[in-house]
């Protein structure tokens, strides 16, 4: 019989399975922590989450009432970080793709991207008060807080930006170019508007970061406990991560619902964000063309 | 017999017509690596020119430099001179968006933009003219010329991706039109397309002639034979022979070129 199984298909379809089994397991491994936390919030901190939790004070010392003005603190924080960091980030994507040369210059530029990126948040931390707090003079404050939020998180903004300028093919280039297109025309008319799918996305996922931030605004704007809520970037303001560090630790009497009904609001915000992104970039890529 | 020397004749007296593109000692290098070594050509205003030879051989790359779309690449150098209608286009003051205008280049592979058919048309007019009132005419006028317009006169708001290979091409063709070059470049316009394609897009490069200089790159023997008017055959960045396409696939002068036709290396 000429495809009868021999013993050596044998011995290599054991080792297959075992294969097999030994990836699945390691992958439902990573899936399982995460299952554990959401679900470990979302029933230790469900019973937290109303309405009024979420648009009122806090009070009696934190241990009772809501978490506005950290929640609106948070807004405020990423707003005006993605205000900064946009901008800047993509247009130095713009120019690194599309008009850089490519020599010994860019690639120093693109290292101290990669190396931007993995900077421990606290050193940003230090940096941010060194810089916009004390040399710049904003105090500490939602501004200088954002700024150091945008400047840790550029390097998302550029990374997604790049990617996605350099998935627009290059024959839409050449055939702007041919047509005596400058530059800019053949960017502005053709690969932004098909790039910028991408770019959202980037921005999303960038949102999702800053949300969750904590060392970089410790000491550069976010505040323990304000009894008013801010009026301008100026003001020091309260976030929701701050704010679950706080009343995790440093509340005494701090009812068990309250901190892990922070951290389900802050994680929900961080997973609507992300899920936001796909959603968009699968939505959008179903409608490319080529 | 006759023939020959009737094409002779011919290619003698192009000589002393105005040349559209005309090299004198064009050297070329990527890097360290000569793409072209002293190609002197005169391509004859409003007729097709097909550059043939095996792959490699820098017709290629002596098309890409004809817009000086080469220079893109950082490492190329060139050496000697190109004119284009009597202009060089390496001269100091010539501004190289003016030599893309003039000088049109068609890809091997069909690149319309991801616009609508009318778009695509229009992408080139409206980058360097405001007159909206003339669009519909531009439109009409391009798309005619490229014997496109009644397939798609109804259809000009669709998506141009959806069109065949064939038609992507003519469009392609047809949107450098409005800008109004003088010369039209083209690499292996019909490589990409089907028989009954590359048909069609050689009849319309034939209807094209006079009006527009063409020069074509191209692997294919018999359509350089029947869709050309002159012929350039390469062989490792030299230009080793320059008639009439009629001269050249019945009595080519050289061995290599003989060789080359009768398919014995390509």
């Amino acid at each position: 019989m000429m495809f009868a199984a021999s013993g050596q298909n044998d011995k290599d379809r054991r080792i297959q399975q075992l294969y097999f089994v030994l990836f699945g397991i390691m992958t439902l491994l990573l899936v399982l922590p995460v299952l554990i936390i959401l679900t470990t919030l979302v029933v230790k901190g469900g019973p937290a989450l109303s309405i009024d939790f979420l648009f009122t004070k806090p009070t009696n010392g934190m241990t009772a009432g809501g978490i506005f003005p950290a929640l609106l603190g948070t807004i405020w924080l990423v707003l005006v970080a993605l205000l900064f960091s946009v901008p800047l980030g993509v247009a130095a994507a713009i120019y690194l793709s599309e008009y850089a040369p490519e020599n010994v210059f860019t690639r120093i530029i693109n290292l101290a991207i990669i190396n931007l990126a993995g900077v421990p948040s606290i050193v940003h931390a230090l940096f941010g008060v060194g810089a916009f707090v004390i040399f710049f003079r904003f105090g500490t404050s939602i501004l200088a807080a954002s700024l150091t939020l945008g400047i840790m998180t550029l390097p998302v903004v550029i990374v997604a930006t790049r990617e996605s300028l350099q998935a627009v093919p290059q024959a839409f280039r050449e055939a702007c170019w041919n047509m005596g297109a400058t530059r800019w025309q053949t960017i502005r008319r053709v690969v932004l508007p098909n790039a910028v799918t991408g770019i959202l996305t980037g921005i999303i996922l960038e949102v999702s970061r800053t949300a969750g931030e904590t060392a970089p605004i410790m000491f550069t704007g976010a505040a323990f406990f304000l009894p008013f809520l801010p009026q301008g970037v100026l003001d020091q303001t309260m976030a929701l991560s701050l704010h679950l560090f706080v009343v995790s630790t440093q509340v005494p009497d701090m009812p068990e619902h309250l901190p892990f009904g922070v951290a389900l609001v802050l994680i929900g915000i961080v997973l609507i964000m992300n899920s936001v992104s796909i959603a968009l970039r699968m939505y959008l890529r179903g409608k490319k063309k080529w | 017999m006759w023939k020959g020397v009737l094409a002779e004749f011919a290619t003698q007296e192009s000589n002393a017509a105005p040349a559209a593109i005309r090299t004198r000692d064009l050297n070329l290098w990527y890097g360290t690596f000569q793409a072209l070594f002293d190609i002197n050509l005169n391509v004859r205003n409003g007729i097709i020119t097909s550059l043939i030879g095996p792959s490699g051989c820098g017709k290629s790359t002596f098309l890409r430099s004809v817009n000086r779309i080469n220079e893109r690449l950082g490492y190329v150098r060139i050496a000697g001179s190109i004119d284009v209608m009597g202009n060089n286009i390496f001269a100091p003051d010539v501004e190289l968006l003016q030599v893309r205008k003039q000088v049109g280049m068609v890809f091997q592979r069909p690149n319309p933009l991801p616009l609508s058919i009318r778009d695509n048309v229009l992408f080139g007019h409206r980058l360097h003219e405001a007159n909206k009132a003339a669009e519909n005419d531009v439109v009409e006028k391009a798309l005619r010329e490229v014997l496109l317009w009644d397939k798609v006169k109804d259809r000009l708001n669709q998506p141009a991706i959806g069109l065949s290979l064939e038609e992507q091409q003519k469009l392609c063709i047809a949107r450098l039109l409005p800008v109004k070059p003088r010369v039209l470049l083209m690499d292996e316009p019909c490589s990409a397309l089907d028989p009954k394609g590359t048909e069609a897009v050689e009849e319309l490069i034939w209807e094209l002639r006079g009006d527009y200089t063409i020069l074509i790159v191209t692997h294919n023997m018999a359509q350089a034979r029947r869709a050309s008017e002159e012929c350039v055959f390469m062989l490792m960045g030299k230009v080793v022979e320059h008639t009439a396409t009629d001269t050249m696939f019945v009595t080519p002068e050289n061995k290599e070129t003989a060789d080359y036709i009768e398919g014995r290396y390509g």
